[in-house]
């Protein structure tokens, strides 16, 4: 028996193979590994990104900053390389420690000034972009011989398709995710906190600890995610991956993940990101449709899973209405 | 009536002062800055350019200050503001007039205003999640309408909207001034102001009250899309072209810091339009701080996080539940002869 919990998860599932079957039928070549490997790379920094934009959501809130924190370290990578004789893991060390700083930061002032997170999380949105302008507003080439050898690094199917390092560290990502959330005590904490602070607090959870730690871990993927986003274009640009907090958020509200918190899936999110990524891939693929056609489908798609959504908690509401209606009497 | 005038201006005098800060900042960068000279038969000078600059701006936080005292949020104007500068660029190009153009346009950000109003007041969708369809897909559809290239225009009614004068003023001007004392009257002067604030305090409570929030919940979007419009419209007319892609990018959220500038809370309740419209000249005037100063405009956006975060100190429940305690524990354990003194004091700061 199907559980009404799992449903939106479900329905994401089906739109993805849905939308898989009806892009393979138009153009069968896109049944290849290839594509499929394609799919994995091309999404990788959005993908983990997510994930941390699945927890904040799942707890309730949200982070605008993820975009201008993939740019800050995508652009103080690509100075810190050029500058310094740093070695890259190290300056990936650091970069990651100043994003989930950040992060943590961002949390504790949500926390503790009773700020909603829209707006804190928009003061380091202009503030992780600024940095970026102001370390360079030029694009900055990456040229380490390291990058050349992790960007070499890939995992060839028989048929052609190359799984590269960054999508690996994508599912990687996304695994660890689905364990942190599902496993732990704090992942329980961050969907007891997104279920109502109230109840959260009175049921004994950490409040300050659990924001805080939610907001580092998605500053923290987000500057994963930056990396990702550096060894993917070899460059530091403080323009690029603007907007990209609103794909995660599209891709979180599509993977089934209530955007009032509480309830979902950080599986959900991943195919989520596959979905956006296969309508890209088939307008690629169909040549005539034009790039802006992705925007209006996500806009439409994001549409259809609120909806579902609303239509979901009106019939849980309205199940426990008749229950405890009927209970009254007795 | 100096009951009510002397309330209004104890409600904006935070933004009066740091208003002046800004410009005060101005004229000791460029000394000049107050000048204005009457060339070519229209107004010149650096303030005359602060008040056109921040027309769109100021445009946007009228509608977003409904929005915010209803205890929701628009993030559609950038994209609402695309779209109708495309729609407005395309009729010019098809042959029609300026007016139907700008007729178009409005109806246009009508439009989507009334597409954000039925999502949050029917549908019953949170404001944040609601105008984010829009927020996504607006831009593609913008970029529909002009096929994806930059659609420019040489039909000068339409450029006058954004880049003419009228007895020597810029029209930009004359456009947010007019329709933000428009709005002020209406809300003020009729209960409408009342009613929304209701709204924004407590819905299910306002509703019982008999106050009809579901219509008055899609006209506070409509209301926002419309003002969208008209700043998109201003924006393509001011570059005599549309672009998808670029016109209003962001400012929505320069239009939400205008109205949180303006001191208004973004948990709904009172709001002040003037306060917000002030608030939108504080951002330009800091804008043009930058561009005066010769610093590179790269650390606009870390001084507007630093500006927020002040601001995010000063309006925080638990730092004013401090003060408050601060306030109200201070005096009591040294109780001194000048008591007296400090008790009418203690009640005007609370009156504040």
């Amino acid at each position: 028996m199907i559980r009404s919990t799992h449903l939106p998860l479900l329905v994401t599932l089906a739109t993805f193979v849905l939308a898989f079957a009806l892009c393979a039928s138009a153009y069968p070549a896109m049944l290849s590994t290839r594509v499929v490997a394609n799919l994995l790379t091309d999404n990788a920094f959005l993908g983990i990104a997510a994930v941390g934009m699945t927890f904040v959501i799942l707890s309730g809130g949200i982070d605008l900053s993820i975009g201008s924190v993939i740019a800050f370290t995508g652009v103080f990578l690509a100075v810190v390389l050029r500058d310094t004789q740093m070695h890259p893991l190290m300056a990936f060390a650091l970069a990651l420690v100043i994003a989930t700083v950040f992060g943590a930061i961002m949390g504790a002032l949500i926390h503790y000034l009773e700020m909603p997170p829209f707006i804190v999380t928009l003061a380091g949105m202009f503030l992780a972009r600024g940095a970026a302008y102001v370390l360079s507003t030029e694009s900055v080439p990456i040229t380490h011989e390291f990058y050349d050898t992790l960007q070499g690094l890939y995992w060839r199917d028989p048929s052609g398709g190359r799984f590269r390092l960054i999508g690996g560290v994508m599912v990687l990502t996304f695994l660890v995710g689905i364990v942190v959330a599902h496993r732990t005590r704090f992942g329980q904490n961050v969907y007891a906190l997104g279920g109502g602070e109230q109840t959260a607090r009175l049921m004994g959870v950490p409040l300050a600890s659990t924001t805080i730690c939610t907001y580092a871990i998605s500053g923290g993927l987000a500057g994963l995610s930056g990396i990702v986003f550096s060894l993917y274009t070899s460059a530091g640009y403080s323009l690029a991956t603007v907007g990209v907090e609103l794909d995660a958020i599209a891709a979180v509200v599509i993977g089934g993940t209530l955007l009032t918190g509480g309830y979902g899936f950080v599986a959900g999110t991943f195919f989520g990101i596959l979905i956006m990524g296969l309508i890209q891939t088939y307008i690629v693929f169909d040549g005539t449709l034009s790039s802006w056609w992705t925007k209006i489908v996500i806009g439409g798609l994001l549409f259809a899973f609120i909806l579902l959504q609303k239509g979901l908690t009106w019939a849980t509401q309205a199940r426990r209405r008749t229950a405890t209606g009927s209970a009254a009497p007795s | 009536m100096p009951g009510p005038k002397s309330a209004i201006l104890r409600r904006i005098a935070p933004q009066l002062v740091i208003l002046a800060i800004a410009l005060l900042l101005n004229v000791l960068i460029f000394p000049d800055f107050f000048h204005i000279d009457f060339r070519n038969g229209r107004l010149f000078g650096n303030l005359i350019d602060v008040l056109n600059r921040g027309a769109p701006v100021a445009l946007l936080c009228i509608g977003m200050t409904l929005v915010i005292a209803t205890r929701g949020i628009d993030l559609s104007v950038g994209t609402v503001m695309a779209v109708a500068g495309a729609v407005a660029a395309s009729m010019v190009v098809e042959g029609h007039g300026w007016g139907t153009a700008l007729l178009a346009a409005l109806l246009a950000g009508g439009m989507c205003g009334l597409w954000n109003g039925v999502l949050v007041a029917v549908l019953r969708i949170q404001p944040i999640v609601a105008t984010l369809v829009l927020m996504v897909a607006g831009r593609g559809i913008a970029q529909l309408i002009t096929e994806g290239r930059i659609l420019t225009f040489m039909n000068e009614g339409l450029i006058h909207l954004g880049a003419g004068t009228v007895l020597g003023m810029p029209t930009p001007i004359l456009i947010w001034v007019t329709l933000g004392a428009v709005a002020i009257t209406l809300v003020r002067r009729t209960a409408l102001g009342m009613l929304i604030e209701a709204i924004g305090i407590n819905e299910r409570s306002s509703r019982l009250a008999g106050i009809n929030s579901r219509v008055l919940l899609i006209c506070v979007y409509l209301v926002s899309g419309l003002c969208a419009a008209l700043a998109g419209v201003i924006v393509a007319a001011d570059i005599k072209g549309a672009d998808a892609n670029n016109a209003g990018l962001w400012l929505e959220l320069d239009a939400i810091l205008a109205v949180v500038i303006g001191g208004n809370s973004l948990l709904g309740g009172r709001f002040s339009i003037l306060a917000s419209l002030l608030g939108a000249m504080i951002i330009q005037s800091i804008n043009s701080v930058i561009l005066l100063s010769g610093l590179p405009p790269e650390f606009n956006l870390v001084i507007k996080a630093l500006l927020i975060l002040a601001i995010l100190v000063i309006q925080s429940p638990r730092i004013g539940y401090l003060l408050y305690m601060l306030r109200a524990a201070g005096p009591q354990p040294q109780p001194r002869p000048g008591t007296a003194d400090t008790l009418p004091k203690r009640k005007k700061e609370a009156a504040r």
